[in-house]
């Protein structure tokens, strides 16, 4: 029996790295007959989790190196199937005794997640990628097997600019953004540089931790921000601001939050992180169901977790919501959760951190991207669940907003060479 | 009515006045504020009351590791701070000593301390953290940090003022140096000493409450910072109440040690 077990695994591994090289290399057997198969699993293992990505195929995951485990968490609506995993089960359900902490700032999430005390974390989706790359951060691998959310931020407003119609009227405006490796610091200057302003010149933008947004809003010290939910939501509530845009009508699913560990995590303790992120696909699935979205609302709203009127939580996962402007409006989709980490949504946020200057130089922009976005892996799972998963990990994505509609992620340098405002020189 | 107990009457009476007018100009203040929306407005006394009420009514309860009672946030903020408090006031005090003996040294270091003096200590944060990797430990050190300095410089103060005599018998006695220490020169300088402890003690507890809003986690800082969140002012009136009159408990506890130890020449 045994012995079987050990045989059946060994095929498996082998399996694995096979489909790893075939991914990496492009199914060319020219490479392994060059330097052996041997030199190349190791040179793969260099850059890539072979160990996690083991773990993450097996059908059957061992039992958890560690079980009390922590992850951190900003409280803001992002983060949905990470906080609800705790109180409504789904960390036991994988044999985990996990708790979420609450961090005051995306800093403090970095270094709560470096300094390992934290073992895995909600980041921003481009927080693992500069990490990984040592960009405003000490040089740490991470790796991303789970997207959060997708769409669910806004372009929210202070009430005294209810007259403004479009985005070119944002000349000389502060606005705060959650950090600067964050989709919505990428996609408020998208917009910007879209209405022909310069997002380095012609507006101000700070980085301010969600939390703090609305008081900032109204003590008139931001004119607006692109925020993670609740807190474009709590400005209506509180009569400080309205919704200007939904991001969702930038980029339909773009990717905004991410379940993210170090990758040292990930290959130490295999078992624990598989069975993490079964929990959080499971989770962010569950989450992706619209009538369970009540439910969701009403675990996650308390002190413990959001901190939030429950109205305000239901406003944004239910999508009915009143804008601040006098409209009822219904957008089942405002936020929606989907685990898939595409791989090219990775080679557009490296596109963005090298036009406005984070990243000098030049950029591996796909294998950055297949490093830290762990795409076969996030399908293995979603398939070992019984959930539908994406064929491709690397797809052409759509834009609402913009002259380039299109963004192909085989022609990145292409895509920035569209751009007539940047920082590359 | 003896004189004093006149003037501790009227000083009874201004202060209950002062309490009036404050409360009375608050709920005002609280009253215009309000916009009719559900949230606007600053909640005035009676409503901050009712919280302090419900606050103190279960001061110890622990709902997870985001989720605690007002009165265990303020037990780990107390411990944090006396932490840092504790070998800060060893340290300063033994370096103070050294600085208060020998004039030389005392201009060498100045420059220095000068320089550290004013940083804020919460400056220091984003390097404590990277360095020692622990966010309750780079809490602990930013207090060491800024309850180093008072304590030093009135320490080195006190000890360079020790009248010559005391020193002179104590050279005459042959005194041994652990004896100086503890017989001669620490007595004759403890009211200095006190003075910076005193000094000390209230920037810790103004830079503990700072340095918890950063780090989150647990403490009347991450509880301010946690009902800001929410802009559940009430509580977070209420948490100002509550540090303000630790504070004062603190240094009130000080001063009565000061008083043992003041003496006249």
């Amino acid at each position: 029996m045994r012995e079987g077990r050990e045989i059946t695994e060994a095929a498996l591994d082998t399996a694995v790295e096979r489909s790893i090289q075939r991914a990496v290399f492009g199914g060319r057997r020219d490479f392994l007959k060059l330097v052996g198969a041997g030199t190349a699993v190791a040179a793969l293992a260099e850059v890539f989790p072979m160990d996690a990505a083991k773990a993450l195929a097996q059908a059957k995951l061992g039992p958890p190196e560690k079980k009390d485990l922590k992850i951190g968490f900003i409280p803001i609506t992002c983060a949905t199937p990470i906080i609800m995993a705790e109180p409504m089960g789904f960390y036991k359900k994988y044999g985990l005794n996990a708790q979420v902490v609450k961090a005051s700032s995306w800093a403090m999430i970095r270094d709560l997640s470096i300094n390992k005390e934290s073992d895995a974390t909600h980041m921003l989706s481009p927080m693992p990628l500069s990490i990984s790359m040592g960009i405003g951060s000490q040089e740490v691998p991470y790796v991303m097997p789970a997207v959060e959310n997708i769409n669910g931020q806004a372009i929210t407003l202070a009430s005294k600019h209810k007259a403004v119609k479009s985005a070119a009227d944002f000349k000389g405006f502060k606005f705060g953004v959650p950090f600067d490796y964050s989709m919505h610091n990428f996609l408020l200057r998208y917009v910007v540089a879209e209405a022909g302003l310069d997002p380095d010149k012609d507006i101000q933008i700070r980085a301010v931790p969600p939390p703090e947004m609305v008081a900032n809003l109204r003590a008139g010290n931001l004119d607006g921000y692109l925020g993670p939910d609740p807190f474009n939501q709590r400005a209506v509530y509180e009569n400080e601001g309205f919704i200007f845009m939904l991001s969702k009508d930038i980029w339909p699913g773009h990717p905004c939050c991410a379940f993210a560990a170090r990758k040292d995590f990930a290959e130490g303790a295999p078992n624990a992180f598989g069975a993490l992120v079964r929990a959080i696909v499971d989770a962010t699935e569950f989450a992706h169901d619209k009538k369970n979205r009540k439910e969701i609302s009403a675990a996650i709203a308390p002190r413990n977790y959001l901190n939030q009127p429950v109205e305000v939580v239901e406003a944004v996962l239910t999508g009915q919501f009143d804008n601040g402007l006098g409209q009822k409006l219904n957008v089942p989709d405002r936020v929606d959760f989907d685990p898939f980490p595409y791989q090219s949504m990775a080679v557009w946020i490296l596109t963005q951190m090298k036009r406005w200057g984070y990243i000098k130089g030049d950029v591996g922009y796909q294998k950055v991207a297949t490093q830290v976005f762990l795409a076969d892996q996030c399908r293995e799972v979603m398939k070992s669940l019984g959930y539908k998963a994406p064929e491709k990990n690397a797809v052409t994505h759509t834009f609402l907003l913009g002259k380039q509609k299109t963004f192909d992620p085989s022609k990145p340098a292409e895509y920035l060479a569209g751009f007539p405002i940047k920082r590359t020189s | 009515m003896t004189p004093a107990r006149q003037e501790r009457f009227r000083t009874a009476v201004y202060s209950l006045v002062l309490l009036a007018g404050f409360l009375i100009l608050w709920q005002v203040v609280a009253g215009a504020g309000g916009k009719g929306s559900k949230g606007a407005g600053i909640p005035g006394p009676v409503a901050v009351a009712q919280t302090a009420w419900t606050m103190l009514g279960d001061p110890f309860y622990d709902r997870g590791p985001n989720d605690k009672g007002f009165g265990l946030q303020l037990g780990y903020s107390l411990m944090r701070m006396m932490g840092g408090y504790l070998c800060a006031s060893v340290v300063a005090i033994l370096a103070g000593v050294a600085l208060g003996s020998s004039p030389a040294l005392f201009k060498a270091a100045n420059p220095f301390i000068q320089i550290m003096k004013p940083i804020s200590p919460l400056a220091w944060m984003p390097l404590f953290l990277y360095t020692l990797k622990n966010a309750g430990q780079a809490a602990v050190l930013v207090i060491f940090v800024s309850s180093l300095w008072p304590t030093m410089a009135n320490t080195a103060f006190g000890v360079g003022t020790i009248k010559k005599d005391y020193q002179n018998v104590s050279r005459l006695l042959q005194l041994s140096w652990p004896r100086r220490f503890f017989q001669v020169i620490l007595p004759a300088a403890a009211p200095a000493i006190l003075a910076g402890l005193r000094i000390s003690i209230g920037s810790a507890w103004v830079a503990i409450v700072a340095a918890e809003m950063l780090i989150g986690g647990t403490g009347v800082g991450y509880f301010v910072w946690n009902e800001w969140n929410n802009l559940a002012l009430n509580s977070v009136i209420f948490a100002i109440f509550a540090i303000g009159m630790v504070g004062v408990l603190l240094d009130f506890g000080l001063g009565r040690v000061a008083r043992l130890v003041a003496y006249s020449d």
